[in-house]
């Protein structure tokens, strides 16, 4: 028993010891890798240039590249072009000539900005693109993958309302603006399953909104009118969606009609889906979109090659959301990352 | 009745409204539930805030002025209004404060155009900037779209009520309508507007006080736009200041010239503008039932408009009058 004690006892001073001797060495143990990848970041500079900085998404983007660039001392500009896609393309022409080490852009279309990206990463500035691709491929493009949420969208709503269920099979869809890549491409993933499936559900309405969510309101009441027994709607925003939803409260349908927009995540999306706007939603989780973005930045910038040399494609991970899974924190407060962007 | 004597009473409110019951006749015959009450109130309700902002466009081409700071009127002060409810304002001072900023402003552009004699299209469309710019910058500095706060109370039935099972958005708009017409046929101030209007050195020779006349027209609208922006925004939930990048000015001067209401001045009423927003109603509820895609609605849209105003101008020819002042 003593023996076993005393043996015990060794061990332990032993051990003590080891680790003693431990943290001694910690002292003079450095990462190795650590201050190449700070000295390629620190002082380098980002310029932020989304079509606007007023809305969510934007916010939660440029808020999460701005708190981690300054935290590894670099510079970080911005500028709001308003929906202005004149005003945006000269922002973009500015750029060229300060010569930033990134940019970081949102195309408001396919052409607008391609040339000027092109020329960009031509003279080794970082083109980190988000939401929608441009015509040309640069650095990273970060966004949702909207051909397959759309797609996605479709599956859902044959779930709900296709020839195994007991409804009207009617879906109605309301677009954006036609031309805006985030709706035409959303709107041509779901056309392309509904083409597929000719006998699921019956398309009775496939209107543009024009991202008014007042229009879509007016749309929606309309076609809930024509077609009391619709089963479901498709909206392809959910800032837009709240109009949609609106409609469907107001003509006393809430709850019968299953309504699935997308959006990236913000408070309003989470209050929509409480208050029973939303049946359901696919999130895109803005915030997570900035953080992307970020790693895409340092990726470009510690591989040292310059601007173009690697392009890649960051598709965001998307997640499906109904009321069930509101819990307090489960959104983002936009105010708080319009706050970091000020 | 001969040809001749039939094209001297067309005038332009008669073959829109002419127009809005030929279309409404056809929807009738070809699209299911078109004539259901319903849809009729649905139709209406859909542009029931682009007639409110067609009566405060009136009172001001009425005194040959244009208001293009509307739109962005209505949307900024009823968003700030709402951000300061959501910031913990109480509910009553934050609207007053809305209503007080839509008023105060048009104070500005009305005496920008009576009294610095800035030409009115001028001074409202760098108004218009000028509040979009300032309202973004200083008053609504989180997302641009402001959803409505929970805690509105009974201003919400303003949107989403019903009376009388009639929605509450074409009650209002009714109303206004009605006060907008009392307010010119059978008040002086209200006579004023069209003599101003009509003929401004002899107005002023008359003794009607044209400045403050002029200012006048301009806080009335600001007033109105304010008004439309409280259904706008208790209606769906939210204030999208997005909107004053849209052309949803250019609807609101459509459907007041549309009406027959005459750009040069003193020349229109209430009427026309009832008739040429529901001409509106009638296209965009018909084409939305067909499913008509939206890039050809604006095709179809402009047809009409351009239908409406060749008809006119041919009935209708310039007189010495208009031929002198030009259209606006």
């Amino acid at each position: 028993m003593l023996k076993i004690g005393l043996k015990k006892l060794a061990a332990t001073a032993l051990a003590v010891c080891a680790l003693g001797a431990g943290a001694a060495g910690a002292d003079d143990m450095n990462d190795p890798y650590r201050d190449p990848a700070l000295s390629a970041l620190a002082g380098k500079k980002i310029a932020y240039l989304p079509i606007s900085i007023g809305f969510d998404l934007a916010q939660a983007w440029g808020g999460v590249v701005k708190t981690e660039s300054q935290r590894y001392g670099m510079e970080f500009s911005s500028q709001d072009p308003n929906w202005n896609t004149d005003a945006m393309a000269q922002g973009f022409t500015a750029l060229l000539a300060e010569k930033p080490d990134v940019i970081v852009t949102q195309n408001p279309d396919m052409q607008s900005l391609a040339r000027l990206m092109k020329q960009a990463n031509a003279e080794g500035i970082i083109v980190v693109q988000l939401n929608m691709q441009g015509a040309v491929q640069t650095d990273a493009f970060v966004g949702p993958d909207f051909i397959a949420m759309g797609e996605q969208a479709a599956k859902m709503m044959i779930e709900k309302c296709g020839k195994n269920t007991d409804t009207s099979h009617k879906v109605a869809i309301v677009q954006g603006v036609l031309t805006g890549g985030v709706s035409y491409y959303q709107v041509q993933g779901m056309m392309k399953v509904f083409n597929e499936n000719p006998d699921e559900v019956q398309i009775v309405s496939s209107q543009a909104a024009d991202w008014d969510a007042s229009k879509a309101r007016a749309i929606t009441e309309t076609t809930l009118q024509q077609h009391p027994d619709i089963c479901g709607i498709v909206d392809v925003w959910d800032g837009q969606g709240i109009g949609t939803g609106a409609a469907i409260k107001q003509a006393g349908k809430q709850g019968q009609v299953f309504f699935l927009t997308s959006g990236g995540g913000a408070q309003s999306m989470c209050d929509g889906l409480e208050d029973g706007t939303y049946s359901a939603v696919i999130n895109y989780d803005a915030p997570g979109m900035g953080r992307d973005a970020w790693t895409a930045i340092m990726v470009a910038l510690q591989n040292g090659q310059g601007g173009g040399a690697i392009k890649t494609q960051i598709y965001s991970p998307t997640r499906v959301m109904t009321k069930e899974d509101v819990k307090p924190g489960t959104c983002w407060d936009p105010q708080q990352y319009a706050k970091i962007l000020r | 009745m001969t040809m001749p004597t039939l094209m001297r009473h067309l005038n332009q409110e008669k073959i829109v409204f002419g127009l809005t019951v030929l279309l409404f006749v056809a929807f009738s015959l070809t699209l299911d539930k078109f004539t259901d009450s319903a849809n009729i109130l649905a139709l209406i309700r859909s542009v029931a805030v682009l007639g409110i902002l067609g009566l405060g466009m009136l009172v001001v081409v009425l005194g040959r002025g244009i208001d293009l700071s509307l739109v962005a009127i209505m949307a900024i002060s009823v968003a700030w209004a709402m951000q300061l409810i959501h910031d913990g304002v109480p509910v009553y001072a934050a609207l007053t404060t809305g209503l007080a900023f839509a008023v105060g402003i048009a104070l500005c552009t009305g005496i920008l155009v009576a009294y610095a004699e800035i030409p009115p299209l001028f001074a409202t469309l760098a108004m218009a900037t000028f509040v979009y710019g300032f309202g973004r910058a200083h008053l609504i500095v989180g997302t641009d779209v402001v959803y409505m706060p929970k805690t509105m109370g009974w201003i919400v039935t303003l949107g989403q009520g019903k009376l009388f099972g009639i929605p509450m958005p074409i009650v209002v708009a009714a109303a206004m309508a009605f006060i907008v017409y009392l307010f010119l046929k059978f008040t002086k101030i209200g006579n004023f507007v069209y003599a101003i209007g009509d003929n401004l050195p002899a107005a002023r020779i008359g003794g009607i006080p044209v400045r403050p006349m002029l200012v006048l027209q301009y806080v009335l609208s600001g007033g109105i736009a304010f008004v439309a922006g409280i259904i706008t925004a208790t209606s769906v939930e939210a204030m999208n200041t997005r909107i004053v990048n849209s052309n949803m000015i250019y609807d609101v001067i459509l459907v007041v010239v549309l009406g027959g209401v005459g750009l040069s001045g003193g020349r229109g009423n209430v009427r026309n503008v009832i008739v040429g927003t529901l001409l509106i109603g009638v296209l965009m509820n018909g084409m939305t039932i067909m499913d008509i895609q939206y890039t050809v609605q604006n095709v179809i849209k402009s047809l009409i408009l351009l239908l409406a105003i060749v008809i006119d101008s041919i009935v209708n020819p310039r007189d010495e009058q208009t031929g002198q002042q030009g259209d606006i």
